[in-house]
């Protein structure tokens, strides 16, 4: 079957009144797919995730049967299951509109997943900056603790799980795994060795899955739907549906449900296009740990940037378009001053390196640059490739040679003047310079 | 109140009060330690619920949480001082984040974050002298598809132009009511940490499903007529409130 361009299914509810309420959410046949899931054996509902192609929405894409299959063989002790909603990967922001308007549909998926892998404690992590996100969630545990869905004897059988919901403190690094581990552990969000892989030795020193909040978040369809069904839509790498965030100069930014496998150009044309009047210049597709893209790579299917590689651009769900009134430059200087910000301080070469790079960078943004600092940022670059514990170092590598390489032009400029003059930032905001009369524009942003 | 808790040169900034920690504080925070597998996780919580007393992360603050979890204060410190939300010096009644990424600064960003430092005559990190506000460039909001973003005691003010900060920050200044975009009214940046460390409030009932931009392509497919066939999803209400794309 041809599935249709965009396919609602984690999405579907999110357009009821009180979609977030647990009443709301059986209205559209939620709680079906646990219910089914209990009454298969573990290995049975592995074996469904397995035949769904399901892959962790993250930037690993591991199969997710794959690393249930580890955690379920590692014994019958004490086993912990962490859902990492603190989506803190600059750029991609489709968590937070899930969590708000769908909490449920994590909780549904943390009880077969917990069920899955023999674990009787979850714990749900979301980014403490998303206030309101955290409320929904709280709420939705405590209407799912007063359904007999959680707790002693979860759902009528014989079998416990809890959900502790945890509001973390910011910081990027927690979305790598043994990081996220370590602040759940009341410690500095700092990457840790591996292996052992946290699999085998993760919380407390017991076999722990870390899954992200959207792979989470499809498992109800796909246990109540069945694996088939879910494979139906997608490519061969990668199987599903995803939510596609597009953000920029396009038209209407927004959040886009659609098949894995769906290209650039048609997530572009769901946003409306770039903005009137205006010209694509380049994008980023997942975080900012993926170098430039331009108009040639518009046809680049994601997450996985062709439909037969098994190499994924990390994270590749978030779009972000720019125009042609957006200075390079200026992108790589905030990137890298958001790198250098959140770098744990773990590794010298990243915590030195961030930082130097961001001098050099400011510097040619503010048209005081000098001859041959392009070489000595690449130079930089150089000696910090490969020589970091996680892969944050070289994710802005990536993004600052991947820039100079395509626009070294606009980086030469700043040994003279500034980036500002060439490209007037009033020219890329969104909101008119001269705006007179504040308006407080209903629904579309703007405050009541 | 010790020396370290005195804030540092640059603008003038607020007297410090006493602790406000409790015996009732020191209960809850062992609530919080009984919640997990080992007290110690509960340390962020812990150090939400500090802010939510004290409004920053208090000397006493450390202390206390060293003391109920058996540690030393740098240990604590170590915690507090690593993430970017933990404030060792008093953060005002309300908390105004701005987003510096990349995308939110090239979209209008860098302009709001210019005018409210102008307006509230303060820099990253400094509280105004009336306790009013404080202020924080943030590393990405996590709402890309609202650019650009300013964040309020951790809610979203999406969409913003530097006339509507200016219009809000009046409006917070004059005590009145200020509903964010996707969120409850705010209430202030202690209230929202207790919150965040596990004590919830009345309030996860208001504000909208997932915001204009989030339903994009929800609605895009409503009038297309696309749906999942078999879906377990299927809307047996609230299909009738979809709108028509603009």
């Amino acid at each position: 079957m041809n599935a249709t361009p965009l396919t609602p299914i984690l999405s579907a509810s999110w357009g009821a009144p009180y979609s977030w309420r647990l009443e709301t959410y059986r209205g559209f046949g939620g709680y079906t797919g646990v219910l089914r899931a209990l009454q298969l054996t573990p290995d049975q509902l592995i074996g469904v995730v397995q035949t769904s192609g399901l892959r962790d929405r993250d930037g690993a894409r591991f199969l997710t049967s794959d690393k249930w299959s580890a955690a379920l063989d590692s014994g019958t002790g004490v086993k912990y299951l962490v859902i990492d909603c603190a989506e803190s990967e600059p750029n991609a922001c489709k968590d937070v509109p899930l969590l708000l308007a769908s909490p449920h549909l994590v909780i549904e998926g943390a009880i077969i997943a917990a069920y899955a892998i023999g674990a009787h404690q979850v714990f749900i992590c979301i980014r403490g900056e998303a206030l309101h996100a955290v409320r929904r969630v709280q709420q939705g545990v405590a209407e799912a603790y007063r359904a007999g869905y959680l707790g002693e004897r979860a759902l009528g059988v014989n079998y416990r799980i809890d959900i502790t919901v945890h509001a973390g403190a910011g910081s990027y690094i927690r979305g790598e795994e043994t990081a996220l581990l370590n602040s759940l552990l009341g410690r500095a969000g700092r990457p840790s060795s591996q292996p052992p892989y946290p699999v085998s030795s993760g919380l407390y020193g017991e076999p722990t899955v870390v899954s992200n909040c959207e792979t989470i978040a499809a498992l109800p369809a796909i246990v109540s739907q069945g694996g088939e069904w879910y494979a139906q839509f997608g490519t061969a790498n990668s199987r599903g549906t995803t939510v596609y965030s597009v953000s920029g100069h396009v038209q209407f930014p927004g959040q886009f449900e659609a098949p894995c496998g769906t290209t650039v150009r048609a997530l572009l044309e769901f946003a409306g296009g770039i903005r009137e009047g205006h010209k694509l210049k380049f994008f980023t597709a997942g975080g900012l740990s993926t170098p430039l893209f331009t108009e040639e790579q518009l046809d680049m299917p994601l997450p996985y940037g062709s439909a037969t590689t098994a190499k994924a651009v990390p994270g590749g769900n978030a779009l972000q378009f720019f125009d042609e009134t957006t200075s390079v430059l200026r992108v790589t200087r905030r990137w890298m001053e958001c790198y250098a910000a959140e770098s744990c301080g773990k590794c010298s070469p990243c915590r030195e390196g961030s930082w130097w790079l961001s001098q050099l960078l400011s510097g040619l943004a503010e048209g005081r640059g000098q001859e041959g600092d392009v070489e000595r940022i690449l130079d930089i670059c150089d000696g910090i490739s490969g020589r970091a514990f996680c892969p944050l170092a070289d994710g802005f590598v990536g993004c600052v040679t991947g820039a100079i390489r395509q626009f070294r032009s606009e980086f030469e400029v700043g040994y003279r003047r500034a980036a500002n003059e060439l490209f007037p930032e009033e020219q890329s905001a969104v909101f008119a310079w001269n705006e007179s009369v504040p308006t407080a524009k209903s629904g579309n942003g703007g405050f009541r | 109140m010790t020396i370290s808790d005195t804030a540092r040169g640059g603008a003038a900034m607020p007297p410090i009060a006493a602790s406000q920690i409790d015996e009732h504080s020191i209960a809850e925070l062992r609530e919080l330690m009984s919640r997990y597998p080992e007290a110690r996780s509960a340390l962020i919580p812990m150090l939400h619920l500090v802010h939510s007393v004290d409004g920053y992360v208090s000397d006493t603050g450390v202390q206390v949480c060293a003391e109920l979890l058996g540690i030393t204060s740098a240990e604590v410190l170590e915690v507090a001082t690593f993430y970017t939300m933990f404030k060792r010096r008093p953060a005002g009644k309300h908390h105004i984040a701005v987003c510096r990424s990349a995308l939110c600064a090239v979209l209008g960003g860098d302009i709001i974050w210019d005018e409210i430092q102008k307006k509230l005559a303060i820099a990253d990190g400094e509280t105004t002298p009336n306790g009013m506000f404080s202020l924080e460039g943030m590393q990405c909001a996590a709402a890309c598809d609202f650019a650009p973003v300013v964040s309020v005691d951790w809610e979203f003010m999406d969409n913003m132009s530097v006339q509507q900060v200016t219009m809000l920050l009046d409006m917070l200044d004059a005590g009145q009511q200020v509903y964010p975009t996707r969120g409850a009214m705010l209430t202030g940046f202690r209230a929202a940490h207790r919150v965040l460390a596990g004590f919830p409030d009345e309030f996860a009932d208001a504000g909208a499903s997932a915001g204009e931009a989030s339903m994009r392509g929800v609605r895009t497919a409503a009038i297309n007529g696309w749906t999942t066939s078999a879906a377990p999803l299927q809307p047996s209400v609230g299909s009738q409130q979809l709108g028509v794309l603009r």
